[in-house]
Parts: C-alpha cells; structure tokens; sequence
C-alpha cells in the first residue's frame, strides 16, 4: 500500500464540516504544510481539535483567523488574540478543556473507550453540567471521548509504511491523535525507507498512517 | 532585592533533593535561579519532557524543543521527552511532588483563581487546572497584591482554577500555609509590620506564636 502521495491528494479528504484534530503545541510539532493547504482549500465550518489555538500567523491560529474554524476544541487560546475576538463576538465555538482532560478524552477516544474519570475541574466551572461519579469517596467528572473525521499529525522521521518518530518536544498531542481519528495523515519532516527506522524507537505504529506527505 | 527575587528566593527553599517540580510562567521560572547547589531537582514542561534547561544562546535555538509558554530551551542529560498523556500522567497521577504558579485571587480555604477574568480575559486553562488538581504541593507565588487590589482572600470571586487545592502561598510580604483552621502566617518579611501585612491580605491571619521571619 502507498502511503506517500502529493499534498493535494491528501488536502481532498477533507471537506466542509468536519472535525479535524492538529497536532502541535503552540505551533511546536504541527503540520504547518497541512495547514497552509487547508487555507488554500478554503474548506469551511471545521471543529478543530488541538491542544490550544496558535499564534495568528503560526499553527491552528491560521485557520481561526481565516475563519474557517466555526467550532475549536482546545486548553488555550491566550496567545492568539483573534480567537478571543470571533469568540466574543459569537463568531466561533470555544470549548475550553483542561490540557491533561483533553489529552485523555484522544487517547480514550483512539483506544475504544467511551471517556475517563477525571478528578480534574471538579468545583470549578467546566464540572457544570457533566456526570459527577463518586467512587470509592473521591468525586470523578466523566469526561468523554473524543474522535474526529482527519487527524493531521507531523512526525519528525517517518518510513514508507507510516511509521513514526517524533523528535524533542514535537511529540506532544500527535501520537494520541493518531490513534483517534477515521483518516489520519502524517505531515514527515523526512521520509525514510522502511526499515531505516530503529522498531524500538518508532513512537506511532503505521498502522494508525492513511496517508503521508512531506512538509 | 525586588519583590519578585524576594519570593523566588523563598520558594526556592521549599524543594528537597529529587523533588520533580513544574513551574508556572512568569515568577515561578526565577525560582532555579536561588535553588541550593546540593539540592536537585527534576523541572517538569507540560508539553512533554523533565529537565529543562536554560535557555539557549541565540544561533543554538531549536524550533523543535520550547517550554510550555512556547520559548526556546535546551534539555539537561538524564531529560526525557514523552507525549501529552504521559506528561499529564504525571502531573494528575501523583508524581510530581510540587508546582508553583501565579495567581489572580487565591482564599483562606485553598481555592486559587488564575484561568480567567468573565467578559475580559478568557486565555484558558492550559495545564493549570491539571497542575493545581495534581501536584502533591501547590505552592502560590506572588506579589502580595496587585496594583493595591487584594488578592488573597476570604472566598474567591472569579472562576476557580481548583477548589481547595492550595498548600502555600509565598509573597514578598510573607508565608501563609493553608490549614483547616484558616491562613496561618508562618513567616514574615520584616520590612513590613504585621499590621501592614494583615491591612494588605483580606482572609483572617492566624498569627501563630512561633512566627518567624522570612529569610
């Protein structure tokens, strides 16, 4: 199978209205490629699913400024003022998630479960309206999984069959967000022959890679 | 010694050998500065690796490794890089023995407030709430008040970052260990009568008698 195709060919998978998750922590690790093609899509009315919403000229940011986001599930907006803005004028959806609750709701979400327990936020503002269990006397939000349609992912070193390496502090939300997505595309740093990645130190199995493009 | 060094100074008295400890951004990051040569410890990035390092000089910066506020910094030898869930595995699972961060209003019951000001500053949680919900010892580092509005009082008023979740809170003025029975100064800066100090902190000051000064 040829997972190696032109950023074109993989832009076309992704159509108006869909959730999309984005690797990448302040724009740390996120496939920047992908993004730019998706701002020249002009694909509209996307949830996006990454850990916080950019800058405006780097990473997520991109697509909240475009306006092209109608929804962002995310623990941080502070550093992209045009999130905030369209935020407060009821032009975008912000759901604002503890990083640790969101880093868990993928990997739940990628692994088959339907949400975690979580200690996290309880007596504070996002507890309101979700399920409180009590177990074994300790107070648990239940907090669901998330899943989305794409998950555009960057990986550091990547082989032909999708498998991944990510280098220093690229990882963060990637290798969750592989798991948890129906079509999930690698943006490679560098594409390497299979077998030139070291098995004990690929950090996302291939078989999790649709698709991969070089950044 | 401005106010800022005063509280890194203290703070930096509370970490024993081995201690893994994340800090918030702002003051918090002073604090490495003033930590004993034969004490330790292992400095925490939330977005996914132990052992920050200082920053580099300007021609060594890697785009590939920032800190949690998106900065350039290097990693020391023995620094580990993982993904996001094991980082906040970390930090809610029991395994990071303190953290220190900033606060917008902080009470005598515990609770911080530091995520956001409604209809004015929404940056979001971040990793705060995960932090202040996991850390063995949450440790408040501030100025004592802000512009002269207090900020140490008796019942937060804005959203709660965690409910009741604060050990310690160290400002230029003093320590005040959070108990059952309230605030308990436990350390003063004598620069400051204790007077000025309970005028400038609106929760009740337990005054015990074995206070000592702040050193």
């Amino acid at each position: 199978m040829k997972k190696l195709v032109s950023i074109e060919e993989a832009i076309s998978k992704i159509e108006d209205g869909m959730t999309i998750m984005i690797g990448g922590f302040l724009a740390c690790g996120s496939p920047n490629k992908m993004i730019d093609a998706l701002l020249q899509k002009g694909v509209k009315d996307l949830t996006i699913i990454g850990n916080d919403t950019g800058f405006i000229d780097r990473g997520i940011g991109k697509l909240v400024v475009s306006g092209q986001a109608k929804k962002v599930i995310v623990s941080h907006i502070g550093t992209n003022k045009e999130t905030g803005r369209l935020m407060n004028e009821g032009k975008l959806e912000v759901v604002l998630v503890p990083q640790g609750t969101l880093a868990e709701q993928v990997r739940a979400g990628g692994a088959g479960l339907g949400g975690v327990l979580t200690p996290i936020g309880v007596g504070t503002p996002i507890a309101e309206g979700k399920d409180h269990l009590i177990i074994d006397g300790k107070t648990f939000l239940l907090e669901k999984a998330l899943r989305a349609d794409v998950a555009l992912i960057f990986g550091s070193k990547v082989d032909e069959k999708g498998n991944v390496y990510y280098h220093e502090s690229t990882r963060n939300f990637n290798p969750l967000m592989a798991t948890a997505a129906d079509f999930v595309i690698v943006e490679a740093e560098e594409v390497v022959k299979v077998g030139e990645l070291d098995p004990h130190l690929i950090m996302t199995p291939g078989l999790f890679v649709k698709q991969i493009v070089k950044a | 010694m401005d106010a800022k060094e005063i509280i890194a100074r203290r703070v930096a008295k509370e970490f024993k050998d081995g201690d893994v400890v994340n800090l918030g951004i702002g003051l918090p990051t002073l604090v490495p500065n003033y930590i004993d040569e034969d004490v330790e410890i292992i400095l925490h990035s939330e977005n996914g690796f132990t052992g920050i390092g200082p920053a580099p000089e300007a021609d060594q910066i890697d785009p590939n490794l920032v800190n949690a506020g998106g900065m350039p910094v290097t990693i020391i030898p023995g620094g580990v890089f993982f993904d996001s869930a094991m980082s906040f595995t970390i930090i809610r699972g029991g395994h990071l023995d303190a953290t220190v961060l900033g606060a917008l209003q902080v009470d005598e019951e515990g609770n911080l407030a530091n995520w956001m000001i409604p209809g004015k500053l929404v940056p979001g949680m971040g990793g705060a709430m995960d932090l202040v919900g996991g850390a063995k010892k949450v440790i408040v580092a501030m100025t004592h008040t802000a512009k002269g509005d207090l900020k140490i009082l008796k019942k937060c008023t804005l959203p709660l970052t965690g409910a009741k979740k604060v050990s310690k809170i160290i400002t230029e003025m003093g320590v005040m260990e959070v108990t059952p029975e309230g605030l308990v100064l436990t350390e003063y800066n004598p620069e400051y009568t204790l007077e000025q100090i309970k005028e400038a902190t609106e929760a009740d000051l337990i005054i015990p008698e074995n206070i000592r000064e702040m050193c």
